[in-house]
Order: structure tokens, then sequence, then C-alpha cells
């Protein structure tokens, strides 16, 4: 198993690593200084990420191979496998009681033994790969390589692979190829060494000329994708926070692509800035995880020939339940070979205050809340569609808020059931909000981006419900279809030559009909629309199902939570509704605007291909629902104690629903978000293709509402008010302040100090000056006075020499003592 | 020999050494002035030979003497040579005539 790992670390190293030399490639090969008409840098790019998917597909077929896809082999047995599961939660149960009531001790451990006797004795008779869902997720983690070391703190680039890790490689390069050369005819009008700008004004009111930006906008795309990557394949918390930087950076960069429309520059700011807040607490966990558990490592890790539990194994350990003594979680860091447990009396251990694991779950989701645009930091995404089309849909779907989504997955077993449930609250709030300001929105892309956050909190929900599985799941399936329809929207806008109103189209279809189409296929997907009785359906169908049963076995646990399963199920209608709002408005009826239907025309073919590619798994990729091999895929990285019936306790005194709980309400689930689906779909078709109403009457009625809507539930307004402003004042407080005083007292210590000059001259000029003069004037008296002396005449000086040597002679006589 | 001590030898010497500091002081003919070097060079070579015949010094008198001579001949010839460079300069040896070193 070993050598698989490496093996697999290698293929993705390599497709992770691609993207980099693209972008290292296209920043230094020197494209912009060869014409602007060159093409290569996106051929370079393509290529890049092209090779990181075949990579990532050939590892993810190796990871396959060589578990003979077991993943797959019980997809049938799916409710022997769901009831031994439970099983297996019975048998924690009674293992957490023990740990909750020491008294009862002896007893407790029978009963424990005996459960687990049973289950081992079930498993047997059971199927053959029952293994794989029991232990902990098979998982390879291990180091590429050491940065440094401070003391104990490590800081490495290491990786973690598991199934979850494979798919998404894939997925993420299959879509980013996708995108990658839809940009190519997207971006194809900055192919040019003078492109006008009709968006921006130089300050004399004329359009802004400026040189195209293709390589520079492929040379970012690359960059993104590795720093994507970069986080999927993080095997510590502190390398998915490098990443998540390098993600937000790039993510700027091609937000504020037109550096010269004030707008993009405001939504790429805004975006950094939002995210910096999450990033906040983000590092808050950060902090309170290393201080505690002294790694940042997800996985177990041989560390100088001695085996240290990672993260998850110090947290979970073995049996997926978080040991407390008193309000101390005590750390797993006992055991060897990926089973840890809590150390035994007398052996040295380790404890983690419990409300401090609660705030890093916590803070660890507020880096997830800016990432993912959720509650309350939604703000930004749908600024962000200042950005091109391709950028759009690659934030969208594949990388930026999936990352949060993947985090939050991924970071799960550090996550206890008070922050699951402010999860699934934030991701409840979110999918209403979002969906409800997407039905008023008349923008293109904006609807799309409302769209984005809505389905981004049916994720956290389905993940604050214990629906890990069916979360990811639709992570996986809404990047496809969410991408499409980016993808879709951003072939429109380029047909309509930079037309992004929807009141402008309509009757598109005629003049389009691939992108029409094969957007109706991602509109179909996301509403989760279906032929009842069969499980025939598109991907969406499939997900937004067992995100909607998990919340339906979740009330049923727990009654007092009955809104986050009224929530989605009414917002499930509301998507159908808004979604289909879009298609009917921008593809059927009338043309609204002569002008634009008039020039507007089908895509080319680089751009109408990959929408062709994604619409086949937009509709496909989750074929066979929760028996299908993409769920199989996911759950089989489940980490454990994921979904095993966790009893109620804690502050939150929730249950989470076992895989059993789930399975049992499946069917009464599917109908009803069926139904909801039916309804908003049937809505939209009324109001906007057949109208039996006009639905400006309806605004008109309902102009408040409307009006609310509109304004984004007056989120940006509240923060104008709350934190912009404020800021400002503060910042014009500061101007002043640097002004008033920092000036004053920069001038008057700069007029002191030309004082001091004056003086400094004045005494250099008097004094140091004079007596330099003096001794030069009194040098050259002595001189010219002793010049008298040499008068050239030979006679003189030998009478000089006589006299003076007589007169020393009787000075000598004089004064020398006698012998 | 026996009755002339050294005092009348450095006497002598004395003499020879006035008369020529004289002869410098007093002759405005270059050529008198260079007879005037002579004389005090002969005073000062007869102290040394007086001195070496008198004392227990062996031949370092004799010897230094002998060099005298031979410097003397140098600086007569240089010094003849100045005073014909003089003469092509001034028409005359009156040495009172070559004052331009005058500070």
């Amino acid at each position: 198993m070993d050598s698989l790992g490496s093996e697999l670390s290698t293929y993705l190293l390599l497709a992770w690593l691609l993207p980099l030399l693209g972008f290292g490639i296209e920043v230094l090969g020197g494209y912009w200084g060869k014409g602007r008409q060159d093409k290569r840098a996106a051929y370079l790019a393509i290529g890049c990420i092209g090779v990181s998917f075949l990579l990532s597909s050939f590892a993810f077929c190796r990871w396959g191979s060589e578990t003979h896809w077991q993943v797959f082999a019980n997809a049938g047995g799916d409710s022997g496998h769901a009831s031994v599961l439970s099983e297996q939660g019975d048998a924690d149960h009674a293992k957490h009681g023990n740990d909750g009531h020491e008294g009862k001790g002896g007893h407790a451990d029978g009963h424990t033994g005996e459960h687990v006797a049973a289950h081992s004795h079930e498993s047997s008779g059971d199927h053959h790969s029952e293994e794989v869902h029991h232990g902990p997720a098979p998982s390879f983690s291990g180091t590429f390589y050491p940065l440094a070391q401070f003391g104990s703190l490590r800081l490495s680039i290491d990786y973690y692979i598991d199934s979850l890790t494979l798919l998404m490689f894939c997925m993420v390069t299959l879509i980013a190829t996708c995108i990658h050369i839809f940009a190519v005819g997207y971006m194809s009008d900055e192919l040019t060494d003078e492109y006008v700008d009709h968006s921006a004004h130089t300050a004399d009111g004329h359009h802004v000329h400026r040189p195209g930006r293709f390589h520079r906008f492929f040379s970012f795309l690359s960059l993104f994708c590795f720093s994507m990557l970069g986080i999927v394949l993080a095997g510590n918390i502190f390398q998915v926070f490098v990443f998540w930087e390098l993600v937000g950076i790039s993510s700027f960069l091609l937000i504020g692509f037109y550096t010269e429309r004030k707008s993009a520059n405001v939504a790429a700011n805004k975006a950094f800035i939002v995210n910096r807040v999450g990033d906040f607490g983000f590092i808050i966990g950060l902090m309170i995880l290393w201080t505690y558990c002294g790694t940042f490592s997800f996985g177990d890790q041989k560390l100088d020939g001695q085996e240290q539990p990672g993260l998850f194994s110090m947290i979970r350990g073995a049996d997926g339940q978080i040991a407390t003594v008193g309000d101390d979680v005590i750390l797993k860091t006992s055991g060897h070979d990926g089973h840890w447990d809590a150390p035994k009396e007398g052996e040295p251990s380790r404890t983690l205050p419990y409300l401090l694991l609660v705030v890093a779950g916590l803070g660890v989701f507020g880096g997830c809340i800016g990432k993912s645009a959720q509650f309350p930091l939604q703000t930004w995404l749908p600024d962000a569609m200042e950005g091109p089309t391709p950028v759009s849909a690659l934030v969208h779907s594949a990388t930026m808020v999936a990352a949060g989504v993947y985090l939050a997955a991924r970071f799960y077993p550090v996550f206890t059931t008070e922050v699951l449930l402010t999860i699934a609250y934030i991701g409840c709030i979110t999918l209403f909000i979002a969906a409800t300001i997407a039905v008023v929105a008349t923008d293109i892309k904006r609807v799309l981006a409302y769209s984005t956050i809505s389905q981004l909190g049916y994720m956290m929900l389905a993940i604050g419900l214990g629906g890990w599985a069916a979360g990811l799941f639709h992570l996986i399936t809404h990047a496809f279809f969410k991408s499409l329809m980016f993808l879709c929207s951003g072939s429109v806008i380029h047909g309509c030559h930079h037309e992004q109103e929807m009141p402008k189209m309509g009757g598109l279809r005629h003049k389009m009909p691939i992108t029409a189409y094969t957007m109706l296929i991602g509109v179909i997907a996301i509403s989760g629309l279906a032929i009842p009785g069969t499980s025939i359906a598109f991907s969406g169908f499939h997900s937004k199902d067992a995100i909607v049963a998990t919340a339906l076995a979740y009330t049923k646990l727990n009654p007092v939570h009955f809104r986050l399963f009224l929530t989605p199920l009414v917002t499930a209608g509301i998507t159908a509704f808004y979604m289909f709002r879009l298609w009917f408005y921008t593809f059927t009826g009338k043309p609204r605007d002569e002008h634009v239907y008039d020039h507007c025309h089908e895509s080319p073919a680089v751009m109408f291909m990959p929408l062709l590619i994604l619409s086949v798994f937009a509709a496909g990729c989750a074929i066979g629902g929760e028996g299908g091999p993409l769920y199989q895929m996911i759950g089989n990285s489940e980490p454990v104690g994921v979904a095993s019936g966790v009893e109620p306790g804690g502050v939150a005194n929730v249950a989470l629903p076992s895989h059993h709980d789930i399975h049992e309400v499946h069917s009464t689930a599917g109908v009803v978000a069926l139904l909801a689906a039916a309804l908003g779909t049937i809505t939209a078709f009324l109001l906007y293709c057949r109208p039996v109403v006009d639905p400006g009457l309806i605004k008109r009625q309902f102009s408040g509402v409307h009006g609310f809507l509109v304004e984004k539930w007056q989120f940006d307004n509240l923060y104008d008010a709350a934190f912009v402003r404020p800021s400002h004042i503060v910042g014009r407080w500061c101007a002043g302040f640097d002004r008033n005083v920092l000036d004053w007292v920069l001038h008057t210590a700069a007029k002191a100090a030309v004082w001091v000059g004056t003086i400094d001259r004045k005494f250099d000029e008097q004094f140091v000056d004079g007596l330099v003069n003096v001794v030069g004037n009194v040098t050259r008296s002595v001189g010219v006075s002793l010049a008298v002396f040499q008068t050239g005449r030979i006679r003189q000086y030998v009478m000089f020499i006589a006299v003076s040597v007589v007169a020393l002679f009787a000075l000598l006589f004089a004064f020398m003592p006698k012998a | 020999m026996a009755g002339i001590s050294l005092n009348y030898v450095l006497a002598i010497g004395a003499v020879l050494f006035v008369c020529g500091v004289i002869c410098m002081t007093t002759k405005r003919n270059g050529i008198g002035v260079l007879m005037g070097v002579e004389l005090v060079l002969n005073g000062a070579n007869l102290n040394f030979v007086a001195f070496a015949r008198y004392s227990s010094m062996g031949l370092d008198g004799h010897v230094i003497s002998l060099f005298v001579i031979v410097l003397a001949a140098a600086e007569a010839a240089v010094a003849l040579a100045i005073a014909l460079n003089f003469y092509n300069n001034h028409l005359t040896i009156d040495v009172d005539r070559g004052d331009e070193l005058r500070g």
C-alpha cells in the first residue's frame, strides 16, 4: 500500500506543479514582447492543465486497479452495509457512554464487548469488502519537502491522498481544462495591440485604449489552478492556509483583470478584504490546534522513525469519538499504525479544553465562510462577476468557493457538534437569502452568482447535518453544472457583444441553439428535476436529494431544528424557479431588444465544445445516485464517526443521523424535493414562458419586498454603514492626525534643525575658520621674516657659519661645566 | 721630531683653517674662494694626521685624510666646472654677482 501511496503522490505532484510551470513560463517567457496576437500562451496553459488532468485520471485509475475497485463492489448491498454501520454506531455509543460515566465502568465494558463481538460476527458473514468501511478511511499521507523547523513547529509540503483527493483532482483539472479552452474563444478580443475597453473611461471621457492581455489572463488562470490543486493535495493545515491565500491572490488578480474599470478594482478589493475577515478566524483556529496538538498534519506521520498521530487521529482516534474528561478533550496520542487511542493511566497525556476545540472549529469554519461566500460574508461573490466570465466559471465551480467546502469537509473530524450545528445554520441562512436575491436579479451572471452562493449553502448545510458525503456529492455535481452554466452565460455574453442584462435578451435559442440547450441541461440539473418513479435524472437531482434526505432524517431526530429541513426544501423550489426564469428570460419568447438580437450569434467551436463536454458530465456524473460510482468514491473517504448516529449531548444537544436513518427517509425526501422543484419550474413557466400573470404586476404589488431583495437584503448597505464608512471616518481621522499633529511635529523639528544649522554655520565661519586662518597667517609671516637671511651670497653664508661656530664655541666655553 | 708636540701641529692646523675661512669670506673671485676651501680642508687633514700620529688609533687618521684629499680633488673638479658655467652666464667669476637664490 505504501508503494501505491508514493506512486499516487508522484502523479499528483506532477499534476499539481504543471500549472505552476505553465505560469512560470508565461510570466518569464516574454510573451508580452512578441506581439499581442500570439496564442501560444493559451496553448501552453491548456497543455499544462490538460496533462494535469490526464495525470490525475491516471492516478485515479491506478488507485482503482490497486484496490480492485472495491469501492464499487458494495454498491449493490447498500442496505446491508447501512445496517452494519448502524451497529457500529451503537457500539460506539456504548463506548462513548463508558467514557462519560466512569462509575459504571465494569458493566459498560461488558456491554461494549458484546456489541463488538456481535458486529464482527455479522461482518464476517457479510460482504467481503466491509473492511474498507470500518477501519479509518484509507488514505496516504507523507512529506514531499520539509520546509523548515522552528523548535517543535514543523513546516513542510505534505500530501494527504484519499479517494476524495483523487476525485477533486480529476474534477478540478477537467473543469479547468474546459474553461481554459473556452477562454481561448472568449478572450480572443484581447488578441490585439490596441484593445478598447468600452466600460472604462479616462479622465477626459474617452474609452481606455490599452494593449491586449491575452497571455496575462492565461498565466493567472494557471496560477489559480496551481493554488487550488495545492489546497486539495495539502497534507497539513498550514499548507492549506498558504494555498488558501494563493487562491485569494489569484482570484484578486483575475477579478480585477479589467483593472482600468473602477468597479473591477472595487470588486477585487472587496473579495480580497472580505476573505481576510474569514482568514482571521482561520489563523485563530490554526494557533489553537498547533498549541494543543503540536502538529499541523492531517494524517499520521513517521518522524525520525517515530510514528506521530495527525490532527484527525489525535482528536477522533480510531473509533471516531471525541473523548472528554470534564471540560477537556483527551488527545489520542497512544497507539500505532493508524489505531490511536487515549493514553492509559500513567502514560503522559495531553488535553485540549473542549471550549477551545469549539473555537478552533469555528475559526477554521470562519475561513470557509469567507472563501465559500457564506452568510455573513457572502457579499463579495456577486461583485466578483466583474472578472471575465471564464474566471467566474472557475471561481464559482471548481476552485475558490469549492475550496471552502472542501476544507470544511476535510476538517470534519475536528468539528464538534456545536460547530456542526453552526455550520448547518449558516448554510441554511445562506442558501435561503441567496436564492431569494437570485429571484429578482436581472444580470445573467449575477443570477448564477447568487445561485452559487445558495448551492454552497446546501453543501455547508449537508456537512453540518452529518451528511458528509452528500455535501461533497453536491460539491462535485454542482461544479460540473455550474461551470457549464457559467460558460453558457459567457457564450451568451460573448454572442451578444457584452450585454449581460436579461431584460434585453429573449428568444436567443433561435440564434444560439447549442448554448441554449446545453444551458437547459445545466438548469435542469441544478433544479433537481427527475422523471417521477425512476432514478433517471441529471446529477443535481441525486445530490440535492441526498441533502434533503439528510435534512429530513436530522429533523426527525431533532424536531427542534425543523427549519433546517423546511428551508432547503422551500429553497429547492425557489432554485428551480429562478433558474428556469433565467432560461426562459434569455432563450425563449420574443426578442426584447432588436439590436441585441440582430447582432448576436452562436459562439465558435472552441467555445461550444467545452459546453458539450461539461453538459455530458453535468447530466451524467452522478449516475446511479447514491448507489452510483461517484457517491461511492466520496463515501470511501468519509471520516470515521460521521453519521454513525451520534447521540444527543453537549451544548448543542443534537443527534446526527446515521446512514440507516437517512436511507429510511430517502424516498420521502426524494418525492418532496421533486415536488418543490416541479412547483418552482411550473411557476417559472407560467410567469415567463406562457405568461398568465405579468411578472411586472407582481413586482409592483410587492414593490417593498422586491426593493429589499434587489438591495440584496441590505447587506451591502449594512456593511457599508457598519464597516466601510466607519473605516473611512477613522481613515479621515488618521489623515487629519497626520496633517495636523504629525506634520506639525515634523515641521517644527525641521525648523529647529534649520536654526541649529544657522548657529553651527556662524560658529564654523567665525571660530573654526578664524583659528585656521591665524595658524596660516603666522606660519606665512614667520617664513617671510626668515627669508631675509637667505641673501644668496655665498660669502655671507660662509660668514654666518664661521660666526655661528665661533659663537657656539664661546657658548660652550661659557656654559659647559668644567670637567 | 721628538721636540714637536701635538699642540704645535694643532696650532698650525688652526692657523691654516682660519686662513682658509678668511680667504672664503673675503675673496670675491670664485677661484680664490676655492683656494680658501682647499686651505680649510688641509687644516682639517693636518688635524687628522696629527691625532693619528699622537694617539693609538693606528692608520685611521691617515686613511681619512687620504679620502679627504680625493674628495677635495673631486670637489675642485666640480667647482671649477661650476665656475666655468658661472663665467659663461655672467662673464665674470665674482661670486657676489650670483645671488639668484636670494629668498
